[in-house]
């Protein structure tokens, strides 16, 4: 019923929007009527121009995602381990920390010229500071009882990191990286828009400048769809793979 | 820690960010990269200096955080109204409110190609996307803050019969103030990458469009201190916020 109650008004909207564009003839280069929208979706579809754009985006949103977030995770566990590292470091951290990632465009551009590199690379930046945040205050978070439990057995560092510290953040790793997974949507989609000729992005900028308003309506759609899908999956996950301990997980500051 | 050791720590912490500037200083000079892909922070420094005092970088600066704090003012205004209605009224949060979860997805960057489909390339409509984009921290901040009031408090503002508005003004929303304040902080960081990228997009003179147009120049010094400028930009307004925010909820401690 809760559900029913939710759709019903985006539902009415839907209809206004179809019946106001069909009574009022309106022929527009910026606005479609939701039932041109799904044809122009179902086509892109069929000819597989969405598919292999959603492709290009999640290829380089994810290896982004690995490479930023891979980085980050090993850091944050070095700095979680040594707390004079971490204290020397934070400095530096807060400083770099909020230069947007598109502000890095331009550089990446001049560096790496257009392609998948850049768009890693911008992706990696963006992604490597939630993961670090996120890690460092999983780590202080970790109950002192297991790390005097690791001295008490003589773990060596690697042991203890693997035996005691990841196990024991791994439900806090999972929320960070989940979030970072949308971070890293958002970022290619946006490099995309903004600069590089790739992906669902470009498309979605391609379509909007030759005047296809239903194309670009249908691509806005799937690109909502297609991170609301990601985090229903991953949210999924994390419920099955750690109930409670997952959902207890709080936003650091 | 007395604060003695954390002025120590926090001596040696800058210390290791000015080792890092001179590592990036010596790869600069001697490392075999070709200047125009990496300044060293010398260049890029004169750069800065260069284009303060003879250039036009003060004005950028300027426009560019004009827009980020008029993009985001309306933003934070709509978002707690919009919040405020929807989460005080029961019909609201159960037909409204899901509707939002739905579009809240969606990069708010794919809004920018729709937006310049209507409104063309304009100032008018880098405003429109920054305030679109930096809503939804502050408008599903507020939802959530006004509609999870203690139940207690509730019964309290029936027990005094207050009407809608003084039960919203009084209690609501002085207890969504810590979720407004921490969405807002949110949103004012989501207007400053709107903000380049809209720049970038419609040439509207600003750090974005420039630090692309002197990327396209091949320029990079002047790209480096653009990237530096906007790094600065985004640490003085979440540091300024967190001293509001920190301000405001003096109440919340006691």
């Amino acid at each position: 019923m809760r559900t029913a109650k939710g759709f019903l008004l985006p539902l009415v909207l839907l209809l206004l929007w179809e019946i106001g564009m069909r009574a009022s003839g309106l022929q527009s280069d910026s606005l479609a009527a939701p039932s041109q929208i799904a044809a122009a979706f179902w086509t892109a579809l069929l000819d597989g121009t969405i598919l292999r754009r959603t492709g290009e985006t999640l290829r380089a949103a994810l290896t982004g995602l690995a490479v930023g977030g891979g980085s980050a995770l090993v850091l944050s566990i070095v700095l979680g381990l040594v707390p004079p590292a971490a204290r020397l470091m934070q400095f530096s951290i807060e400083v770099l920390r909020p230069v947007p990632a598109v502000a890095l465009i331009p550089v990446a551009i001049l560096t790496l010229g257009f392609g998948y590199g850049m768009e890693i690379s911008l992706v990696a930046f963006a992604t490597f500071w939630p993961v670090l945040i996120y890690g460092q205050a999983a780590i202080v978070n970790i109950e002192p009882q297991l790390i005097d439990l690791a001295r008490v057995l003589r773990l060596n560092t690697f042991g203890r990191v693997t035996k005691i510290v990841l196990p024991a953040t791994l439900p806090r790793y999972f929320v960070a990286f989940r979030l970072a997974t949308a971070v890293s949507l958002i970022v290619a989609v946006t490099v995309e828009i903004a600069a590089n000729p790739l992906g669902i992005g470009h498309e979605l900028m391609t379509a909007a400048q030759s005047l296809h308003p239903d194309l670009m309506f249908a691509l806005v759609l799937w690109i909502g769809l297609v991170g609301w899908g990601l985090n229903g999956l991953l949210l999924f996950a994390q419920r099955r793979l750690f109930g409670a301990a997952g959902a207890s997980v709080g936003v650091p500051q | 820690m007395t604060l003695n050791a954390r002025i120590w720590w926090t001596a040696g912490s800058i210390a290791v960010t000015a080792m890092l500037v001179a590592a990036w200083q010596l790869v600069a000079t001697y490392g075999n990269i070709p200047p125009v892909f990496l300044p060293g922070p010398d260049r890029a420094w004169s750069a800065l200096v260069h284009g303060f005092s003879g250039g036009d970088l003060s004005m950028l600066t300027l426009a560019t955080v004009k827009r980020m704090v008029y993009g985001w003012a309306l933003a934070s205004l709509a978002g707690i109204v919009l919040g405020a209605i929807i989460g005080s009224s029961r019909i609201a949060r159960e037909y409204v409110a899901p509707m939002l979860e739905m579009v809240r997805p969606v990069p708010v960057s794919a809004f920018m190609p729709v937006v310049i489909a209507f409104l063309g390339l304009t100032g008018n409509m880098v405003l429109i996307v920054i305030a679109i984009g930096s809503v939804w921290p502050v408008l599903l901040a507020t939802v959530h803050g006004v509609s999870s009031v203690e139940p207690r408090l509730v019964e309290v503002s029936r027990c005094l019969r207050l009407g809608r508005l003084q039960t919203l003004w009084k209690i609501a929303l002085p207890n969504a103030q810590p979720d407004i304040l921490a969405g807002m902080r949110i949103g004012l960081t989501v207007s400053l990458i709107l903000a380049v990228i809209g720049e970038m997009l419609t040439s509207e003179n600003g750090l974005g469009y420039k630090i692309l147009t002197s990327a396209r120049a091949f320029q990079s010094a002047d790209v480096f201190a653009g990237v530096i400028l906007l790094g600065l930009i985004g640490l003085v307004s979440n540091l300024a916020l967190q001293e509001i925010e920190r301000y405001m909820l003096r109440w919340k401690r006691r």
